[in-house]
């Protein structure tokens, strides 16, 4: 397949006078912005550097400061370049900005953007709660943030001892035997607990080749069971929205190697079974994998490691709060049971008896830790999100957190009440919801469906909730408000919601046309994905010339 | 507490219209014996803002910070000037507190810098597409070599020498529970890798030949005959590049041939930041763009015509597909990918070729200075701007004997291919336009004492 075989592109942005009666087509503060492409020449540059005085003196050229790029590099002093002659000799095509203009560039583009610091942002586990500027200064220290990892030991007893404090406080908050610290994001901690759960098995010569997973999980849960080497199969939902524990028994046996829960589930409801499902599967020899990304609806008030559950990742940019940044930078910690802990990932870190804090890297992990199934990522995890959720964790404390969960719940419980008599939600009848509240599409108007409520939200200045998912509810809206919203700001939203709703449940055709005041109305996936422009392309001459 | 917003009151009044009396009452189904009594045992109750700070900056304290020492480590991770107004751009709460832009109307900002990116991405690797990051260069490798498994439908990876021995570790331990049979091997402390013997390893059933560029000793070879070769046997080559900044002077992988060149973004942009987060890259050919993990920003156009961009060949991913999927991949790093695009942008094509000739300007004046201590041998022949010095002694203890002496100075190999007998006097050293000439003064006085 060739992306875009033909060169053709979709048009700039409509600035001829269009429907915005400006000439710029801006409106406003609501500010267009070409690509740094369109905007940038290679000639331009917004940094400047220092010419080492020694390099100055020992060559009448020194570093270039023409305007034209040099193709071949500058000889240092004393000598010729030492490329290995694989000297760049043509253009790479990359576009300068100056300062200022880069700024503007990239703080007119933020602008197009929703985000927490905005309004409420409801998405079902995503856990989009306030993100504390203190994490960010403390983040930014220079005895965090200017320290390499390969620094030896004895200079970063600090950034060790970060690790494992914050280890220590994950290990205390979930009950868990063990963590490995060094998983990048939730996916790749649910890859490092069935990778545990995989070396456990073999190591007592048990080859299993089957992950269940409830039709109901996260699509990263069976796409990683499949990356560990598993065959996925699905174990269905009850009509309670729990897993079914009884076909769960069924279809336990001897080629089980683990099972993987969202608790509470995707659908916001605690699996009150989850004991009993914990002993059935280890009964069978099987381990028992949490997706721990709706912690945020028990911490401080329920510890995993009560429940049974042998791994569980434990996503800091949910319920620690760090930030997600368009989509990440994450970090996703996987506390292990006593069974599993042995078998736990490399480097980590050990607090010796001297009070002194070492990394078992492989050099000396032969005596310390012989088991471990390998190394999850280059270096030591993500550094910049521990200090962040530690920071995070210290500041709530015990009442801090449990607070957050009670919060958290007591806000998505009140988001369900206040409209279940507008939209219809499959489990209210059942009882209290934890910390997200799931709505259907049922009693929508033909023709009217989640994803035009969804966009109307936008018009009304809201992010919309995770749509479409779980799947086993019908047009699923599935709303996490966070315990960080005002309930002033839960009253706006569900005032919002509710004339929406209505509207949908009329049939109203003009939420077809929503969003109608964001940045872009409705765009074309399709067409984005028939015809797939993934990078940017200088128009051909001929179109230049237009 | 100063994060939560509701007032008892307001609790008091959710609850009436919830129609709970107590808050326990909305944790009904979670049993009673789960339910902790009262706040958890252990954890301190909540602190100041103040008293958090206080704590955090002790521990920071504790650490040697690389700006305030002569400072020569790298082996995938360098320290380089970032501009202030990249840090500024990416606290920027509109960037900082915004989720994957699956909502493509109002996350314009996040999608725009993520095809701006993958344009940047691609061109600075000589390919033709990149995708919107990965978590990290390691994470990113072994995708490559899943993705040309998934390409080739062979599965065997002959790994050269001179990759990153994290990187192998990382590759090896997946292989491990997939199908995939790796053929590694140490490198040794020669002048140039010995890509005849590399060559040599490729067979008919090779998925793909793996090589970085700059090797970990710092070494730039020339890949062309590997991708020739690799080529000839229906195998993939694939570069990994841990220092970008090497392709502001030397040709980029692409160009060479290279099927798939991966990346670790962090020295554009990134801080050391002891190790992550930091920012995978990944490019690759246009024609294989459907096998390819993790999320793409593409350009389309919206109700009225105009110009906007989405996520988009999503049905290569877990959301979508779910265990077909090409890569478990969620979250990657896109905040660390705006930090790389801001720092390129302020670059752009002549800051990065300056920033690139002053690094191997430093390298060179470093590694004539080092290697003019008796007993001390410059391995490479090439490199951009990290070399290997064999000492007379172990470097291992030499290193921490420079630490003693106040400095970092680089990365033993005895740490990075613990026993290995032939590797143990090799001393990476990375030297960036940070390296100032006092720094370069003081290294060389402390490794005379440390050598003698």
């Amino acid at each position: 397949m060739t992306v875009n075989p033909s060169g053709w592109r979709p048009s700039a942005p409509a600035n001829e006078q269009g429907e915005t009666g400006t000439v710029t087509g801006n409106r406003a503060l609501m500010l267009e912005e070409p690509l740094i492409f369109e905007i940038g020449t290679t000639e331009q540059t917004g940094v400047d550097f220092d010419h080492p005085s020694r390099l100055r003196e020992g060559q009448g050229e020194g570093l270039s400061s023409s305007t034209s790029l040099p193709l071949n590099p500058l000889p240092q002093a004393g000598g010729e370049a030492r490329l290995g002659g694989l000297e760049r000799n043509r253009e790479i095509g990359l576009p300068g900005l100056s300062e200022p203009e880069t700024v503007r560039h990239y703080t007119r583009l933020s602008r197009q953007n929703y985000a927490i610091d905005l309004g409420l942002f409801p998405l079902g586990s995503c856990t989009m709660k306030h993100n504390p500027r203190l994490n960010e200064k403390v983040a930014r220290m220079p005895g965090f943030a200017d320290v390499h990892p390969l620094q030896p030991q004895e200079t970063v007893q600090g950034a060790l001892q970060v690790i494992s404090e914050l280890a220590f406080w994950l290990l205390d908050l979930t009950g868990m035997y063990g963590v490995a610290m060094s998983p990048k994001a939730g996916a790749h901690g649910e890859l490092c607990g069935l990778l545990c759960i995989r070396a456990a098995l073999e190591a007592r010569g048990d080859k299993r080749e089957v992950v269940l997973v409830p039709e109901s999980a996260h699509g990263t849960n069976p796409a990683t069971a499949a990356f560990a080497g598993y065959r996925v199969e699905n174990i269905p939902a009850n009509a309670a929205g729990r897993v079914d524990l009884e076909a769960l028994k069924a279809r336990l046996g001897p080629d089980v190697a683990a099972v993987m829960i969202t608790n509470p589930n995707t659908c916001g409801l605690f699996e009150p079974d989850m004991k009993a499902i914990s002993d059935a599967v280890h009964a069978a020899g099987a381990f028992v994998y949490c997706d721990g990304a709706n912690f945020n609806a028990i911490v401080g008030k329920v510890r995993p490691g009560d429940l049974g559950i042998d791994a569980m990742h434990i996503n800091l940019h949910k319920t620690f709060s760090t930030p997600h940044g368009g989509g990440g930078p994450g970090s996703g910690p996987v506390v292990l049971s006593e069974a599993l802990a042995p078998y736990g990932p490399l480097p980590f870190v050990a607090k010796m008896p001297d009070g002194s804090y070492k990394l078992v890297e492989e050099e000396n992990a032969a005596e310390e830790h012989p088991n471990a199934f390998g190394r999850m990522v280059a270096f030591h995890g993500q550094m910049g999100m521990f200090t962040r959720a530690l920071a995070y964790i210290l500041s709530h404390g015990a009442d801090g957190l449990k607070q957050v969960a009670e919060d958290a719940v007591l806000n998505a419980n009140y988001i369900l009440r206040s409209l279940s008599d507008v939209l219809d939600a499959p489990f209210a009848r059942s009882g209290p919801c934890m910390h997200e509240a799931i709505f259907s599409d049922r009693g929508f108007g033909d023709d009217v469906n989640t994803l035009d409520l969804a966009k109307a939200l936008i018009d009304e200045g809201f992010h919309p909730m995770t749509m479409y998912f779980p799947l086993v509810v019908h047009g699923a809206m599935l709303v996490e408000p966070t315990e960080t919203e005002s309930k002033a700001s839960l009253d706006q939203f569900i005032a919002a919601l509710r004339s929406i709703g209505e509207r949908a449940r009329a049939g109203d055709p003009s939420l077809k046309a929503a969003p109608i005041y964001a940045p872009r109305r409705r765009l074309d996936e399709t067409l984005a994905a028939r015809r797939p422009v993934l990078v940017y392309k200088e128009p051909a001459p001929a179109q230049a010339a237009e | 507490m100063r994060y939560l917003p509701l007032s008892d009151a307001d609790r008091s009044e959710m609850l009436r219209v919830i129609g709970a009396s107590s808050v326990d009452e909305l944790f009904r189904d979670v049993p009673e014996e789960a339910r902790l009594k009262g706040p958890i045992h252990g954890l301190p109750m909540h602190a100041s803002e103040m008293a958090v700070e206080r704590h955090m900056a002790a521990l920071a304290r504790k650490n040697m910070v690389a700006g305030d020492v002569p400072f020569f480590v790298g082996c995938g991770a360098y320290r380089h000037h970032i501009p202030a107004s990249v840090d500024h751009i990416i606290q920027r709460g509109e960037f900082l507190t915004s989720y994957t832009p699956y909502q493509p109307e109002i996350a314009q900002g996040t999608l725009q810098m993520m095809f701006e990116f993958q344009t940047q991405v691609a061109r600075l690797f000589g390919c033709e597409v990149a995708n919107a990051s990965m978590y990290d260069g390691s994470t990113a490798m072994w995708e490559a070599i899943l993705m040309a498994h998934r390409i080739t439908r062979r599965n065997k990876t002959v790994v050269s020498s001179g990759v990153h021995p994290h990187y192998v570790n990382v590759a090896k331990t997946f292989a491990q529970f997939s199908e995939d049979a790796l053929a590694i091997a140490l490198p040794e402390l020669d002048a140039e890798p010995d890509t005849e013997r590399l060559i040599g390893k490729i067979g008919p059933e090779t998925s793909a030949v793996v090589v970085q560029y700059p090797d970990i000793l710092g070494r730039i070879t020339d890949l062309t005959p590997i991708a020739e070769a690799a080529h000839a046997a229906g195998a993939l080559l694939i570069a990994v590049v841990t220092e970008p900044v090497a392709l502001g002077l030397i040709q980029s992988p692409g160009e060479m041939g290279a099927d798939i060149v991966v990346g670790e973004g962090q020295s554009i942009g990134v801080g050391l930041q002891f190790g992550g987060p930091y920012v995978g890259l990944f490019a690759c050919r246009e024609k294989h763009v459907r096998q390819m993990p993790g999320r793409l920003a593409g350009e389309t156009v919206d109700a009225e015509g105009k110009r906007g961009f989405v996520l988009t060949l999503s049905t290569r991913e877990q959301h979508i597909r779910r265990e077909k999927a090409t890569s478990n991949i969620c979250t990657s790093s896109v905040l660390c990918a705006l930090a790389f695009t801001v720092h390129l942008t302020l670059l752009g094509e002549k800051g990065l070729r300056q920033l690139a000739q002053l690094n191997h300007a430093r390298a060179c004046e470093a590694a004539n200075r080092l290697s003019a201590i008796p007993g001390v041998e410059l391995v490479n022949d090439s490199f951009f701007n990290e070399f290997t010095l064999k000492l007379p002694v172990e470097a291992r203890p030499a290193v921490h004997a420079l630490v003693e002496r106040g400095m970092l100075g680089g990365v033993s190999l005895g740490r990075l291919y613990p026993g290995a007998d032939a590797l143990q006097n090799g001393l990476v050293i990375a030297v960036t336009e940070t390296v100032t000439d006092e720094d370069i003064d003081a290294f060389e006085a402390a490794l005379k004492e440390v050598v003698r």
